[in-house]
């Protein structure tokens, strides 16, 4: 990873002698709930329709009085966490050396949208002092850090669908860079609320058939879910001293920006692009050592299509192996990278690609080597996972594997 | 309105049973808020909120200051009915 880009510097620049592994994994999810229930959920067929985390219960993890407060994106925050935490171990690190980054896109949209209701036809006189609290996006990130008592950075990231991938991004530097040992970081999102299925709804992103199938030359549209996914990474040297497992490294992240349409990519996907050069720059490898593409790949007619030309321009007909998990996930907004991060957390564990489920033909003008119909054995090496948000919002990472 | 204290202290315990999740045995003229039932100052907001509702009282912010027991609480409010 990078320290500077500077290019008068005899190597292009300063590197980071710090290495950042990735050491546990904790997913709330339409395809399970904890690592193992997920894993084994992007390998089933999915249903249509709106993706909820039906069977979620809270309670393990919340007493009723903090489930009061803590809105439906807070509860999946916190549980995430959890469970990214006993797979991670004990930290055994100073309270100030560990922090905690979330992404999420809209926070507590659901408690927003019923308090609006109540004061509606009861005034807002009547209006719960919990509101605040509730609705606020970081209030994730804070849950997170009074659960575990972690009093270095703690913040939230909003970038749309790229959320999560900054909030990781961002996280995964400040442990390279010295600052923080470890960092909980991930995304969390509960926004399948009347108000946001209406506004995605009008706006035509969301699929008329409830089909989430990438890349597929009938994808007509996202489909909603919600969820929360959690990594906790950890300096290398200190993971490797205490025996934490480790799933991978995080090599190189790249953030920019189109700058071009507020929900609109920028045509010929050339934002998508410079992302990924740049995140393949900040992790020092060329294109043909990447194996494995986890795409953002949301089933969008639009993002799918310019998605597919930065991937082409970039690798060209040397394309390694892609895969969407939003065709079992869903798209889970604000939590999708962190869910997709997982997915390739797992990947290198178990050595195998999930398929892009529900893609059947997939759009001609598209030349992807696209994971459909069987899972692929996943050849080690660097993966790089993308995440691109309303707003123009681009977040790439590359992982690599541990060692 | 005329309601008999006990009756109406039962209707107060009841209600801070089901807003701040508290053990109904704790739930005294003595206990206090901060330590005895561990409840915040967004709790005793949400609280009286529910109580106005229960005994169709208004308390303003105003009358909270230094309400700091259950007794003082329940004092407040049946003193409007």
């Amino acid at each position: 990873m990078r320290l500077t880009w500077d290019s008068n510097h005899p190597d292009g620049g300063l590197r980071a002698t710090r290495k950042v592994a990735v050491v546990g994994v904790g997913a709330v999810s339409v395809a399970g709930i904890g690592k193992e229930e997920f894993w084994e959920g992007l390998f089933k067929p999915s249903a249509a329709g709106v993706k909820r985390v039906e069977n979620f219960d809270p309670t393990p993890w919340l007493s009723p009085k903090e489930l009061r407060r803590y809105d439906r994106f807070n509860q999946f925050g916190v549980a995430a966490a959890d469970l990214a935490m006993q797979d991670a171990g004990p930290l055994n690190l100073p309270s100030e050396k560990v922090g905690v980054f979330m992404g999420t896109g809209v926070g507590g949209l659901e408690s927003l949208e019923n308090q609006i209701i109540l004061a509606q036809q009861r005034g807002y006189n009547r209006v719960t002092p919990f509101l605040v609290p509730l609705l606020m996006t970081n209030a994730g990130a804070a849950s997170i850090a009074m659960r575990f008592q972690l009093r270095g950075p703690c913040e939230t990231t909003s970038t749309a669908c790229a959320s999560s991938n900054h909030a990781i991004a961002n996280a995964a530097r400040l442990i390279a860079t010295g600052r923080c040992d470890a960092m909980i970081a991930g995304g969390q999102e509960a926004a399948i609320t009347p108000a946001a299925t209406a506004g995605f709804t009008n706006m035509t992103a969301i699929s008329s058939c409830g089909i989430s199938r990438p890349f597929d030359k009938e994808r007509d549209g996202f489909v909603q879910a919600e969820g929360a996914g959690v990594l906790v990474l950890e300096e290398y040297e200190h993971a490797i001293s205490r025996g934490a497992h480790v799933y991978a490294l995080i090599e190189g992240t790249a953030s920019n920006e189109d700058a071009h349409h507020i929900t609109a990519p920028l045509p010929g996907g050339k934002g998508a692009e410079a992302c990924m050069r740049i995140a393949l720059d900040d992790a020092g490898i060329t294109p043909e050592q990447i194996t494995h593409i986890n795409a953002h790949g949301t089933s969008t007619p639009l993002n799918d299509l310019s998605e597919s030309q930065a991937i082409y321009s970039l690798f060209g007909d040397s394309c390694p192996p892609v895969t969407s998990v939003k065709g079992t996930l869903g798209h889970a907004l604000g939590s999708a990278g962190a869910l997709e991060a997982i997915a390739v957390a797992l990947t290198f564990e178990h050595e195998l690609i999930p398929v892009t489920a529900n893609t059947k033909h997939i759009e001609s003008e598209m030349k992807l080597d696209l994971v459909v119909d069987e899972p692929r054995k996943f050849e080690t090496g660097y993966v790089i996972s993308n995440s691109f948000g309303f707003g123009g919002h681009n977040s790439c990472i590359v992982f690599g594997p541990a060692r | 309105m005329s309601m008999d204290k006990e009756e109406a202290f039962s209707k107060f315990k009841d209600c801070a049973v089901k807003v701040l999740h508290v053990e109904p045995e704790k739930v005294v003229p003595e206990a206090t808020f901060a330590e005895d039932l561990e409840i915040d100052s967004l709790d005793l907001v949400e609280l009286v909120m529910a109580l106005e509702d229960e005994f169709s009282v208004s308390v303003p912010e105003s009358d909270l200051e230094g309400v700091d027991t259950v007794g003082k609480a329940f004092d407040l409010v049946y003193g409007k009915l």
